[in-house]
Parts: structure tokens; C-alpha cells; sequence
């Protein structure tokens, strides 16, 4: 659900990551925040705005959601069933009661809320300018230690070989299958050895290559974040101005609807 | 002959109707007989990896039959056992080890066929020495110690410990120097002789299918582009190389010195052909020949 940029033009496309990475911080906080149906108007109001200005299809945030919908029913449904007060419905045991009903809707609202304000973010950000606005965003703590350069570099690489190390996998399985593995068979306890065929060499082989782009990174003078400079800066425009105080009017909004 | 592997029509579609459906193989139909040595080439993309794997049911066929050992893959339960029957080696099948000696790693297959410990020795040392390897030796070590074409061979000894009527190969010396190469294809072609075995090898190299095949099928784009005999094949170079393939190196000289005037026949497989072809004409001519 997470890992898939969608490439596109629309205002969000164009927004720097770092201030991308605000907006969807700020929405989740006024989505958790919202305590009454002012503070979520307001916070649906941000979520659903930003998704329409991103321009793409609705199916592609609909798949997301879709991916968690186990999660979305196991939670309205603990919700509405364990909640106590009046009782609208009985069925046996189990009891429907008006406080349910309403708990189960607002974090049915919540989460779904939460999971398109994520996707916002992967759809419209492509994992490298993720990762650049990620290192820009923990460079200030450097000074205190944090190797904010290398979790990044760690992050882009990681990223890369996804896709190598899942069609390696499918290589793998092919493979043993064609001596007689069976995956799937006997209990948990045969799973765990079933699984070794396939995951002693994925991560043999992820470690070769580990070791082999290491030696093809230095080979190419890479010595770290230190004096490293970028093709493409990141640098906040207009655009980005704007979102922000968007972002904080939003904020102030929900704190304001919370505690006021 | 009967053929042990049939394929009538043959099609398949990866991701069938979503936005990225592949067609491919397209209505492919040819026969493999018992015993031969049968060598499948094409280009990259053009569906020979995806036409080995319907033989030892790893695939099904979206549309069309195959028959392998008599058998229809269509019946789920044909192709679930059919691994024992059809030995599958993929490329650089040095990756797939996993335990901690070579011996282990090798009775892998055996084990999972449900043999007791005594036939499952038996196989793997059997099959060790059919590549070369000793048993006592080679078996106790890891497998990260032995050299790469060492590798390689204890690799393929995993198959062919499952004692399989048919061998398929895919790109068995990618990745060789041409001597390991070499060695590889002798020893594929003396256990086919010994065991009786049917082998499928899957190969860009046109030298190995010049030398070695008895009968080659030309995939082109999924679709069955030209079959026959390697001279059969050969001699229609023009289509070969209009798909993009080559001739083998000592074909392709021979059909230069044509060009070039001497009156050589031009449909050679091998170096060797080529020198006593070349020699004795030269001799006519009444040019010696020192080689």
C-alpha cells in the first residue's frame, strides 16, 4: 500500500517533500485531534481537498484503503460491539448501542482519514525526493549525532533493490519448487525449515550485493555525506508558502475547535 | 520415437486482464522425443524460459495442450508431481544454496521425494560423481567453498539426484570460461548417454547447439519461428539473422569463404568440420593445408 509513486503534475506533485511531510503530519494531528463535528468537517476538509487537488484517479486512493480494510472492519466492528450504553440492537451477547454506533463511525472516519492523508504523501512523492527531503529535514540533528546522511542514503538503497530482491525471491521459489518444496504444507512448526530454502540465499544474495555495490560506490569516490552536494536542491517556492500557512491555519483551527 | 514431451498450441498470458498483460507464448506446438537432445534458442523476451517451465509444471498453459511423459499438464495434479519426473536447472543455479554442505544441499530433492536415508545417500552420491564431484570430498564442504564451476556442477547434481527422465537447462555455462564450458556439456552429454536421459538445453550460445543439438526449435516474440536440425536451421541464416540471432562462428566462416570464392560447403557445425571441409579443399585445389 505504501510504496507506490504515482506520477503526476497537480499543486501536490510540485510541493517540496519537506513541506508534504508537514501537511500530512498536520492532518493526522487535526484528524486526531477532532473532538466534535466542527473539528472534523475541518480536518475531512483538509484531507479531501488536498486529495482532489492531487488530480489522480480515485481508484488509486480507493487501493489503498481497500489494503486495510481488515483493519478499517476489526475496529468498527470492536467498536460497536463492546461499546456499552443504550442498547439499539441485541443479539444475544452481543450488543449494538447508540455510543457504539457512534464510536464505530468516528474511527471507521479516523482511520480511513489517516490512511489517505499517508497515501497522499507516497502518491505524490517519488521515493527519491522522499528520502532527499527526509535527510534535509534530519540534517539539524547531525549536531547532535545523528547520522541524518547515512539513515537517508540506508532509506534510497533499501528502496532501490525492492523490486531486485522480490523478483530474486520468485526466482528462488521457481527454483526450490523444481526440487519438491512445498511452502505451504504441514503446521507453523514445518513453516519456519520450509522457509529456509528461500531465505538463506535471498539474503546470501543480498548480502553479495550489499558488498558489491559498496565496493562500486567507492570505486566511484563516495565517501559519505561529508561535501556531498545534489544534482536537484530541494528549495521551497511559493507553493510551498502557501501549504504552509494552509497547514497552520489548519492547526490553530483544530486546537481552537479542541479546546476552546 | 514417441515424444516425450507434446505441445499443441501452446499460449500463455502473464496477468491476464489487467493493465499489464504479457501474451508471452503464442500458439506454440512441438514434439520432443525420448532420449534426444533437443536445444530451445531465442532472444531474450522471445518465451523460452516461460516455455520450460510448462514442462515440469511450474506454469499451465492459458490456452493449448502439453503432454509431458504422457501425461496432460492441464490435470492440477499431473503437474504438482511432475518435478520428479522433469529436472528443471535455472540459470546460475549456484544461488540456490542453502544448506550448510553440499551433501545436504543436494539431497534436498531426494528428501523431499520421500526416500529413506539409505536411497537419498545413494542418489546423491550417484549423482555427485555424475558431475565429477567426490562424494567423500566435495560433499562434507560447504558450499561457498568450492570453486564456481564446482558450484555449478554440485548445483546440477541437486537436480539430477532426483533421477528425472528429462534434464531441462536453462543457459547451463552462462557465466563459464569456455573450458568449464565445455567440460558442462560433456558431462550433460555422458550421463544422456548413460542414463538414457532426454535433455532440453535452453541457450543463446549457437556453437553449443551446432555441437551438441540434435534437433533445435528458433523462438521468436513467443511464436515457433523456424525447427529442424542444427544444418537445417543454419542454412536458413538469412531469417536467422533477420530475428536477430546469430550462426555459429565456424558456420559463419564458411559461408565468408563462399563469398569470398572458395568452393566450401557452408552448412558446418563445428570447428572441426570446418578444418577437414576447408583441408580437403584446399587439397583439390592441390594447395596443401599444415594445420
Amino acid at each position: 500500500m505504501l510504496v507506490q509513486y504515482f506520477p503526476g503534475d497537480s499543486l501536490l506533485h510540485r510541493l517540496d517533500p519537506r513541506t508534504k511531510v508537514a501537511v500530512v503530519l498536520s492532518a493526522a494531528m487535526s484528524v486526531l485531534t477532532a473532538a466534535n463535528w466542527q473539528g472534523f468537517v475541518l480536518a475531512a476538509g483538509l484531507v479531501l481537498a488536498a486529495v482532489a487537488l492531487t488530480r489522480l484517479p480515485a481508484r488509486v486512493f480507493l487501493r489503498g484503503l481497500r489494503g486495510l480494510w481488515v483493519l478499517l472492519a476489526i475496529t468498527f466492528l470492536v467498536q460497536l460491539l463492546l461499546t456499552p450504553g443504550e442498547v439499539l440492537l441485541g443479539l444475544g451477547p452481543l450488543k449494538i448501542s447508540r455510543e457504539g454506533l457512534t464510536a464505530g463511525v468516528l474511527i471507521f472516519l479516523r482511520l480511513s482519514l489517516l490512511i489517505l492523508a499517508a497515501s497522499l504523501l507516497t502518491l505524490t512523492t517519488s521515493p527519491i525526493s522522499l528520502t532527499a527531503g527526509l535527510e534535509s529535514m534530519l540534517s539539524p540533528l547531525q549536531r547532535l549525532g545523528l547520522p541524518a546522511h547515512e539513515l537517508a542514503m540506508m532509506m534510497t538503497i533499501a528502496l532501490r533493490f525492492i523490486p531486485t530482491l522480490l523478483q530474486e525471491a520468485q526466482s528462488l521459489l521457481r527454483a526450490q519448487r523444481s526440487r519438491g518444496a512445498r511452502f505451504s504444507a504441514g503446521g507453523p512448526a514445518n513453516w519456519a525449515r520450509s522457509l529456509l530454502p528461500l531465505f538463506v540465499p535471498l539474503i546470501a544474495g543480498a548480502l553479495r550485493r550489499a558488498e558489491d555495490l559498496a565496493t562500486a560506490m567507492e570505486a566511484r569516490c563516495y565517501r559519505g555525506g561529508a561535501n556531498r552536494t545534489r544534482i536537484r536542491g530541494l528549495a521551497f517556492n511559493s507553493l510551498d508558502y502557501a501549504a504552509g500557512v494552509v497547514v497552520l491555519a489548519v492547526l490553530a483551527g483544530s486546537v481552537a475547535l479542541r479546546f476552546l | 520415437m514417441s515424444p516425450v514431451i507434446r505441445v499443441e498450441n501452446l499460449t500463455h498470458i502473464y496477468s491476464p486482464g489487467t493493465p499489464f498483460e504479457v501474451t508471452s507464448l503464442d500458439g506454440i506446438s512441438l514434439e520432443i522425443n525420448k532420449g534426444e537432445f533437443f536445444a530451445i534458442v531465442g532472444a531474450t523476451g522471445s518465451g523460452k524460459s516461460t516455455l520450460v517451465q510448462h514442462f515440469n509444471g511450474l506454469l499451465a498453459p492459458t490456452c493449448g495442450k502439453v503432454w509431458v511423459c504422457g501425461a496432460d499438464a492441464a490435470d492440477k495434479k499431473v503437474r504438482r508431481d511432475l518435478w520428479r519426473r522433469v529436472g528443471l536447472v535455472f540459470q546460475r543455479p549456484e544461488q540456490q544454496f542453502f544448506e550448510e554442505t553440499i551433501f545436504e544441499d543436494v539431497a534436498f530433492g531426494p528428501k523431499n521425494m520421500g526416500l529413506n536415508k539409505g536411497e537419498v545417500r545413494e542418489r546423491v552420491s550417484k549423482a555427485l560423481r555424475l558431475v565429477d564431484l567426490d562424494p567423500e570430498q566435495a560433499g562434507k564442504q560447504s558450499p561457498f567453498q568450492l570453486s564456481g564451476g564446482n558450484m555449478r556442477r554440485a548445483a546440477i547434481a541437486g537436480v539430477l539426484a532426483l533421477g528425472p527422465e528429462v534434464l531441462v537447462l536453462d543457459e547451463p555455462t552462462a557465466g563459464l570460461d569456455p573450458r568449464g564450458r565445455w567440460q558442462l556439456l560433456d558431462h550433460i552429454e555422458s550421463f544422456r548417454r548413460e542414463q538414457g536421459i532426454t535433455v532440453v538445453l535452453v541457450t543463446h550460445n549457437m556453437e553449443e547447439v551446432g555441437a551438441r543439438a540434435e534437433r533445435v526449435a528458433v523462438l521468436n516474440k513467443g511464436r515457433l519461428a523456424l525447427q529442424g536440425t542444427p544444418r537445417e536451421v543454419f542454412n536458413r541464416a538469412e531469417e536467422l539473422l533477420a530475428l536477430g540471432l546469430d550462426l555459429p562462428a565456424p558456420t559463419a566462416l564458411m559461408r565468408k569463404l563462399r563469398e569470398a570464392g572458395l568452393p566450401v560447403r557452408a552448412d558446418i557445425l563445428t570447428s572441426t568440420e570446418a578444418e577437414e571441409e576447408i583441408a580437403k579443399v584446399l587439397s583439390q585445389r592441390g594447395t596443401a593445408l599444415r594445420i
